[in-house]
């Protein structure tokens, strides 16, 4: 029998939305279970941290679009410098008028740029001209539909800012302006006018459409959402009208394509594009984008809640391979963040270091328990002395005690382990093939899976290091400088300094000459002999030499760094689950959010017939099994 | 003394017109024989063809406006309506005949109530006795609106009783124009393309007031020998000419030659011609950025055309799932056991696949198939486990809506 009839069931459910009261979010934190598990707290947490990490992903997409949008802005400023002006002037008659178009290439995931396409629209309101209009493919499927959606907008923006004195200015409702650029060139028209009218006679206190900020004229800019997804005929027919007035109607494109700028042409005719003026601008990559979220967001100490390695691949894997969104990454990390302060009662520790030791004395009899009961709080006890191991067991003051000093130990822990982790990267980075990988977020999965030093990459890795020349070493050597200048933890002072005396050293290092020296005599030693006996003798010496060869100084003393950087590395960067207590940092049922994010159709309905309580969550497994058709 | 012999129009303002259509004389001296004088009833259509930018539009209007013959003037393009098309004529007929700037809006929503509109509109005895012109530009477009629309227009003077004429212009021939129900034949004018020695006198005819007639004419005569065999575009042409004559301009104004140093000139401007062809005429870059490129004297290399950037990167899956497609429609079924399944026995010598190799399956075009062979084939080239999950499924729906568009 085929499952397919199974598959494309439809169910319905009647909704009895009066009985049902929406449940809040702390509703389904603190339900089933006792405010023991500081459900409260717990949640209170999540969302201050949450609060923390989507403002610094704001922070960064704005940092990384500010470029963007001042060329932008760059761009719309010359677009029509001389609109104003008399067009009398023999090279501006002559040249056909073109429409300024702005192709955005904002890369494959269409639903990232909704984000982008937004804040491009504020800032453009902001700072350019109130006449932003933003459209998309399928509410303009027809010339007609676009033009109203054109009109609406910008009269719209108009009717409400000019609600206030409506008598001096009578409102048209969209409806009755028949839609034509001729009708949307006399709106502008008017619309500037009436504006200057209004400078003139008025304070400038009341001037509301245009605010100072605006420009004189300020352009009409029309953006077009997913220029891939229009239909040509509606594009070239709006094109075409418009360049016919464009001399009226200071109109400026903004194009968002997804794939490559050159869906212009094959969209457009030679005679369409030919009226478009069009420059390009290019978004940031989203994979740069990512590695730039993931420095925020994870490769700090800054958010005391990680993800495990599993976890993370899980996120990567679906960045990579199915959607490169930027979104959906941040979105999963937030799922994760969400998921691990729901399901893990001591997830209430995961705060601040002071917060949490405050939290620790507090924590009811049941958390402790549950601490007594982690995996690594378990290994931790068996290596205690026996007394000691009584106490922790049965004592919760110790325990107490002993949980703050663990934590403070987690927290310090973290502070090391990412300056060390991008010193390692500094020169992982740089190798050959890349035995580690070339971005960071590989080589953090790779120390976080197990001890990286057991790794044979790492082994050839660190043998690559060993090949480095002096140069190169040093200004490796400098950027760790930097790395752990900037870092705060101060377990890293004494390295910090070791290796800036390992940079003076490279600096200072005069090359043992004497080697060459002795190197260079054998050799005209060589020319002067013509026997070949005494040839073949100082020939073998030679060779003998060179196997036995006397490391110069530069050798030794990078053999000396790569030791000391593998020492490091082995103190620093050990794997989290070797840590006590990582289970309250470390969110890792990588299965759960894999269900959530990249689920599997067929297992879900295997699973959904098999248990269906385990998607209906209506009583438990006894009560319904009754109730379910035989299949 | 001007060639258009028509003792009803002032001569002066012939001789103007004359002026203002350069290789144009013939069609306007024949447009001028069928308008008649001003209150004569002329032919009730006229349509006028020729290829893109061979003065169409110009002359009409130019004739219109130098004449100052009572004319409505609506591009079609613009109106994708026959209701805008229709409040369009007759606002501008109000215009003409009340002589305001802004008349009242009337609605006309059939053709029926045209008619009646046309009629009240032109009752002003200053319309009455004489012929009123309405143009349509981009008459093909009218092909796109209701089948009553253009054998009403061709019409319009018997049904109005309106001395009235409607000119259609178009880019196609009127076969492709006419309606299959029948209808009044227009009189048909065709306009010829210009040729080289018309493109040169047009170009030249209008040259900047700091220099002399002579020295643009030899630049438009360098400028025709490069674009000619690419582009007959008269617009395109004008624009190109104004786009680089800054550059030829700079030996002169830098003092290193004079304006009859042709050959310096020629040799400085020809390179930088054949580079904007590649470019700006293609639209690789904008004229924009040409422009800032020459000012700066820069090297076009650093700015990139829109063709350097058709590189995009897909996430993995897509990329994969993109080639299987490809596998999928122009393999045939039959081979898929050979490509895809690693021991399938050994391949049969079959003498007849001979015959069928001469056709290239690329010619045919691709072929549907069914999803299940799309997801088979990609598990199979996809080197690891590919987990069947909803994100594989949905992002074939995104790329099925992707090329629909």
């Amino acid at each position: 029998m085929s499952t397919c009839s199974v598959s494309k069931g439809c169910f319905v459910f009647k909704p009895n939305s009066n009985k049902r009261k929406r449940s809040s979010a702390a509703d389904y934190f603190s339900k089933g279970n006792d405010d023991l598990d500081n459900s409260e707290l717990r949640l209170d947490t999540c969302l201050l941290l949450w609060k923390q990490i989507k403002y610094e992903t704001e922070q960064l997409q704005e940092d990384l679009n500010k470029n963007l949008f001042d060329n932008l802005i760059r761009f719309l400023r010359q677009s029509h410098l001389n609109f104003k002006e008399k067009k009398t002037e023999w090279a501006c008659r002559m040249k056909s008028s073109e429409i300024p178009t702005a192709a955005v290439v904002l890369g494959v995931n269409v639903t990232d740029h909704e984000l982008t396409i937004k804040s491009l629209s504020g800032v453009l309101q902001d700072d350019v001209t109130p006449f932003v209009v933003s459209l998309k493919s399928k509410e303009c499927p027809g010339i007609k539909q676009l033009l109203q959606k054109v009109m609406i907008q910008l009269m719209g923006c108009d009717v409400d800012v000019d609600s206030s004195d409506e008598e001096e200015y009578p409102k048209t409702s969209p409806r009755r302006v028949c839609c034509s650029v001729a009708s949307l060139t006399n709106w502008y028209r008017n619309v500037t006018k009436y504006d200057l009218q209004k400078t003139d006679t008025e304070s400038p206190c009341k001037k509301r459409t245009f605010s100072s900020r605006h420009w004189e004229t300020p352009p009409v800019i029309i953006i077009f959402k997913d220029m891939e997804s229009f239909t040509t005929k509606v594009l070239q027919d709006f094109i075409i009208m418009s360049s016919h007035c464009i001399r009226e109607f200071p109109l400026v494109l903004i194009f968002g394509i997804a794939t490559s700028p050159m869906v212009i042409h094959k969209l457009l005719p030679h005679s369409v594009s030919s009226s478009l003026c069009i420059e390009l601008f290019q978004c940031h990559s989203s994979k740069e984008h990512l590695t730039k979220v993931i420095d925020k967001l994870l490769l700090t100490s800054q958010f005391p809640f990680k993800i495990s390695e599993k976890v993370l691949q899980v996120l990567i894997n679906i960045f990579l391979y199915h959607d490169f969104s930027v979104h959906n990454f941040v979105k999963g990390f937030q799922l994760s963040l969400l998921e691990h302060f729901y399901s893990h009662p001591l997830s209430v520790l995961c705060c601040e270091l002071q917060e949490s030791e405050k939290r620790v004395k507090l924590l009811s009899h049941s958390q402790f328990e549950n601490i007594r009961r982690l995996p690594s709080f378990r290994r931790f006890v068996e290596s205690q002395v026996a007394e000691k191991q009584a106490a922790l067991l049965t004592d919760d003051e110790c325990l107490k005690e002993t949980t703050q000093t663990l934590l403070k130990d987690l927290c310090s822990y973290h502070e090391n382990y990412f300056p060390i982790l991008r010193c390692l990267h500094a020169f992982t980075s740089s190798l050959p093939k890349y035995p580690l990988g070339k971005q960071i977020r590989e080589l953090y999965c790779a120390c976080l899976e197990k001890r990286v030093w057991e790794r044979d990459e790492y082994e050839s890795a660190i043998q690559l290091v060993r090949m480095l020349a002096k140069d190169e070493l040093v200004a490796i050597l400098e950027k760790c400088v930097e790395i752990l200048i900037s870092s705060s933890a101060k377990c890293l002072r004494k390295p910090l300094e070791k290796l800036e005396e390992y940079v003076d050293l490279l600096r200072n290092l005069e090359e043992a000459s004497d080697d060459q020296k002795k190197s260079i005599s054998s050799l005209e030693e060589l020319q002067k002999k013509t026997d070949l006996y005494h040839l073949q003798k100082t020939l073998l010496e030679m060779k003998e030499s060179r196997r036995t060869k006397k490391l110069t100084k530069f050798e030794m003393l990078r053999f000396e760094i790569v030791e000391f950087i593998d020492g490091l590395v082995r103190n620093y960067l050990a794997p989290a689950e070797m840590q006590t207590l990582h289970e309250v940092m470390y969110f890792s049922a990588a299965n759960t959010l894999r269900e959530h994010l990249n689920a599997t159709p067929r297992a879900a309905l295997h699973t959904a017939l098999n248990n269906p309580y385990f998607y209906l969550k209506v009583g438990n497994k006894s009560e319904t099994i009754g109730l379910w058709p035989h299949l | 003394m001007t060639s258009f012999k028509y003792p009803e129009y002032p001569e002066a303002k012939l001789l103007q017109l004359e002026s203002m259509v350069p290789c144009r004389e013939a069609q306007v001296s024949s447009l001028l024989s069928v308008f008649g004088e001003r209150q004569h009833f002329s032919f009730p259509a006229l349509f006028i063809y020729g290829h893109t930018s061979s003065g169409k539009t110009y002359v009409m209007q130019t004739l219109l406006k130098t004449l100052e013959l009572p004319h409505v003037f609506v591009n079609c393009a613009e109106c994708f309506t026959s209701r805008l098309l229709l409040e369009e004529i007759l606002r501008q007929l109000q215009c003409l005949s009340i002589k305001e700037e802004d008349p009242s809006f009337v609605s006309c929503d059939t053709f029926n109530d045209f008619i009646r509109l046309f009629k009240k509109a032109t009752l002003t005895p200053d319309l009455q006795n004489q012929t009123i012109y309405v143009v349509l530009d981009n008459a093909e477009q009218l092909r796109e609106l209701e089948g009553n629309i253009l054998p009403g227009f061709l019409r319009l003077q018997e049904l109005t009783e309106r001395n009235v004429t409607v000119v259609l212009l178009s880019e196609i021939v009127w076969e492709l124009l006419r309606p299959n129900t029948g209808c009044l034949e227009p009189l048909p004018l065709y306009f010829p393309d210009y040729s080289i020695g018309h493109l040169q006198k047009i170009l030249s005819h209008d040259h900047p007031p700091e220099y002399s007639f002579d020295f643009y004419a030899a630049y438009i005569n360098i400028l025709l020998g490069v674009f000619y065999p690419v582009c007959r575009n008269l617009k395109e042409l004008q624009h190109l000419a104004a786009l680089n004559f800054s550059k030829y301009c700079e030996p002169v104004v830098q003092g290193e030659a004079n304006e009859r140093d042709t050959r310096r000139l020629w040799k400085n401007i020809e390179s930088h011609l054949k580079k904007a062809m590649q470019t700006v005429y293609l639209r690789e870059i904008s004229s924009s950025q040409w422009e800032r490129l020459q000012q700066d004297n820069e090297e076009s290399g650093q700015v990139k055309g829109l063709s350097a950037y058709a590189h995009v990167e897909l996430p993995y899956y897509s990329k994969f799932l993109l080639i299987a497609a490809y596998l999928a429609s122009y393999n045939p079924t039959r081979t898929d056991k050979r490509f895809f399944v690693k021991h399938h026995g050994k391949i049969r010598k079959v003498n007849f696949q001979k015959k069928h190799e001469k056709t290239s399956n690329h010619l045919l075009g691709p072929k549907p198939f069914p999803l299940d062979r799309l997801l088979a084939i990609l598990y199979s080239i996809v080197d690891s486990r590919i987990p069947p999950t909803a994100n594989i499924f949905s992002q074939v729906s995104e790329i099925l809506i992707c090329l629909e568009c």
